[in-house]
């Protein structure tokens, strides 16, 4: 896409991305994209991020889950560096801290595999803007 | 189905891992454990009411569970499907559905709108940002609104600086936007420098769009074609993701000439700081951008007067600017809905110190040191007691438990004696000797004092040695009335922002802890234990053994015993390394 020329090409990207992301959580289906998202702050790297999102790159594509892993910025939550949010098609996203390569794992094997929740959930503790 | 509980601090304090324990045991025995699992959560960000047990996919919340509510809850909720009424948390048990908490007027202490992108979307992808109404507020002021009508908003908005100072930013635009010149400048304050203070770092890494997106709104209002973002060059990963943001936007057409195939153009530099605290002064910033030392000079002129290059200059903190593209989208009313009378929307705060859940929070004006604290932050390391809350960085004060149920503004902040600053909250519990802080912060405008004016340069550097002193036990009573004096000649007399604002760690401590300070001079003890000249290492006679692991450790030879006999400290020679202490297993050495 090259310049924008008017608002109405401002509104025509928004869409495409809006049907991207959605098209990637399979919200009308199940048949989504797991995402991860992990906090890459200059803090959440302190910790050790950037090798989990590796961990996650890797690991996913080698498990055969198909999968987008981005990285965003600080989710807030300093005191549970490293930080990853993940989406399951159709689901809610939950955030997860203290997240190390053992977690990490279980993680894949037991929530992004089968719907089970594992330990180190941050629940929701804002409200955000619509 | 799944049972979380949380197993944050303040829960666990209120034997939730028991709660996790029972409910596990009961869904064995009921044999659930294929369809229901337990799992510890972290902070729900409701403490006082805790601990909670949120029940998913139905999403009910349990608040003050205790561990023998587990069976009725497998009983009744896991098995039934029937809410047990009683425990429910009571602004959801007014509710009959169980649905989003959003929808059952169940209010969350926290409202994102500076970082409602943060964490969320990927910092370097211009399109995610679009997605989120990302430069539509921009298109919006391009399309449908007047500068003078965009300067209006944000005036209603009763948006303050959120750097500090406070001062009204609609203002600040029309200032600006009145003084006529050929080139008028925006520039993004984003010298962030409060120790302890990540709030404008978060923003820049976590969504830089919508910094540059305000600066072109800004620009617009004012009628201004160039940006400058000043960053302290220390904050590399920030800088990067602005220059990615920068070109994207270039790339877009969202910056440059005819934005939007309207007539508006505006374009944005970076301008690195060598990181000196002072230069988050306007004019000291406008100097360093310059080329000149970053030495702040007399207001008037102000900026929106003779700025950078001697052009009208509006000078925004990154937490401001990240608010405006919400305000145009949403509106003014809507902005100044949320908050008090006199501090309209939200504000960022860092959370460190003694608190349990040290990070970013954003809450509205108005919100409680108390909610801050004990809700939201999770109340004080290892169960400690509170003692004292700096705000506003080494530019503010100290507030007390006194002061825990002041609604946040920056009026009852200013109020209180301390301020609102950039937002840094640093938590000192029972272990903190207040003397030391107050000469912590000393010590760093001390550092970064400019050296123009002399109050600032010399004064803080008396008042630094007047604290070192104290804390040394070699402090009168005396010296606590110079400490006061010399503070207020400071404040009265001194040329910027910083040496008007220096002493007030001193002035909030000795209103606060006179009599930790009276302690430190006339009995020459520190309460809390932390100032090591105060301290005194002896030997408990009936503890100790003789087995000379003490004085093995000591590095000065400052103790002395045969094996087997009472070991004795040397006060001449002992320099309170607490290597003895540290050694000793049979708790034989006594500090006081």
């Amino acid at each position: 896409m090259g310049k924008l020329k008017s608002l109405a090409d401002l509104k025509k990207i928004q869409q495409e991305s809006r049907q991207r992301t959605e098209l990637r959580a399979g919200s009308d289906s199940n048949e989504g994209l797991v995402q991860v998202r992990v906090a890459m702050a200059t803090c959440g790297m302190a910790a050790g991020a950037r090798a989990i999102m590796d961990f996650f790159s890797d690991e996913l594509e080698k498990r055969g889950i198909g999968a987008v892993v981005s990285q965003t910025g600080c989710m807030s939550y300093c005191y549970a560096e490293p930080t990853i949010e993940v989406q399951l098609p159709g689901n809610e996203p939950v955030v997860y801290g203290f997240v190390d390569l053992k977690r990490a794992d279980e993680i894949i094997e037991k929530y992004i595999k089968n719907g089970e929740l594992v330990e180190g959930i941050i629940p929701v503790n804002y409200e955000t803007i619509d | 189905m799944h049972l979380l509980v949380c197993g944050a601090t303040t829960c666990r304090t209120s034997e939730s891992d028991l709660i996790a324990e029972n409910l596990r045991r009961e869904i064995e025995e009921k044999g659930l454990q294929s369809e229901v699992q337990v799992i510890m959560t972290g902070c729900f960000g409701f403490c006082e009411k805790g601990p909670v047990v949120r029940v998913m996919p139905d999403n009910t919340y349990y608040a003050r569970v205790k561990p023998e509510d587990a069976p009725v809850i497998v009983a009744e909720h896991v098995i039934k499907g029937k809410r047990v009424q009683r425990l429910l948390h009571t602004e959801m048990a007014a509710q009959s559905a169980a649905t989003e908490p959003k929808q059952t007027g169940f209010r969350r202490k926290q409202i994102r709108i500076a970082l409602r992108n943060c964490g969320s979307i990927n910092p370097e992808n211009i399109d995610e940002y679009i997605a989120r109404d990302g430069y539509a507020a921009l298109g919006k002021c391009l399309t449908e609104m007047s500068p003078a009508q965009v300067v209006e908003q944000i005036k209603l908005s009763g948006l303050r600086g959120r750097g500090g100072g406070g001062f009204p930013t609609g203002l600040k635009w029309e200032i600006a936007a009145r003084n006529k010149a050929d080139q008028k400048y925006v520039v993004c304050n984003a010298d962030e420098g409060d120790p302890g203070a990540f709030m404008d770092r978060s923003v820049l890494e976590g969504d830089p769009h919508s910094v540059l997106e305000a600066m072109a709104i800004c620009g617009y209002a004012i009628g201004a074609s160039k940006g400058l973002i000043y960053i302290r060059a220390e904050y590399p990963l920030a800088i990067q993701r602005l220059k990615t943001a920068i070109s994207q936007a270039r790339e877009y057409g969202l910056l440059g000439q005819e934005i939007l195939g309207s007539s508006f153009m505006f374009d944005i530099e970076m301008r690195y700081g060598a990181g000196a605290f002072v230069c988050g002064e306007e004019t000291a910033l406008i100097h360093s951008m310059e080329g000149e030392r970053g030495e702040p000079t007399n207001k008037p002129p102000f900026p929106a007067e003779s700025g950078f290059l001697g052009k009208p200059t509006n000078v925004n903190n990154v937490e401001t600017l990240a608010s405006i593209p919400v305000i145009i989208n949403k509106g003014a009313a809507w902005f100044a809905s949320i908050g008090t009378e006199k501090s309209k929307g939200t504000k960022v705060f860092a959370l460190a110190g003694k608190i349990n859940n040290v990070g970013l929070i954003e809450v509205p004006m108005g919100t409680t040191l108390r909610e801050v604290i004990f809700e939201i932050g999770g109340g004080i390391k290892n169960g400690k007691k509170f003692k004292a809350v700096q705000t506003g960085g080494p530019s503010g004060g100290c507030l007390t438990e006194k002061h825990l149920d002041i609604a946040i503004d920056f009026d009852n902040l200013i109020a209180a004696g301390s301020m609102m600053g950039s937002g840094g909250m640093i938590v000192m519990d029972e272990d903190d000797c207040m003397v030391s802080v107050a000469k912590y912060f000393l010590e760093f405008t001390v550092e970064e004092s400019c050296g123009k004016c002399s109050p600032c340069r010399i004064g803080n550097k008396r008042l630094h040695e007047l604290l070192e002193h104290i804390t040394k036990g070699n402090g009168t009573m005396a010296d606590l009335d110079r400490l006061r004096n010399m503070s207020l000649v400071i404040k009265d007399t001194s040329l910027c922002g910083l040496g008007q604002s220096s002493p007030n760690p001193v002035l909030s401590t000795l209103a606060n802890f006179m009599d930790e300070y009276v302690a430190h001079v006339t009995d020459k003890k520190c309460p809390s234990g932390q100032c090591r000249d105060l301290m005194r290492y002896s030997v408990i006679p009936d503890k100790c053994v003789g087995c000379t692991a003490c004085a093995r450790a000591c590095p000065v030879n400052a103790i002395s015993g045969e094996r087997k006999e009472v070991h004795f400290i040397d006060q001449d020679k002992c320099i309170k390394c607490n290597a003895c202490f540290e050694k000793c297993k049979f708790a034989a050495v006594l500090i006081n």
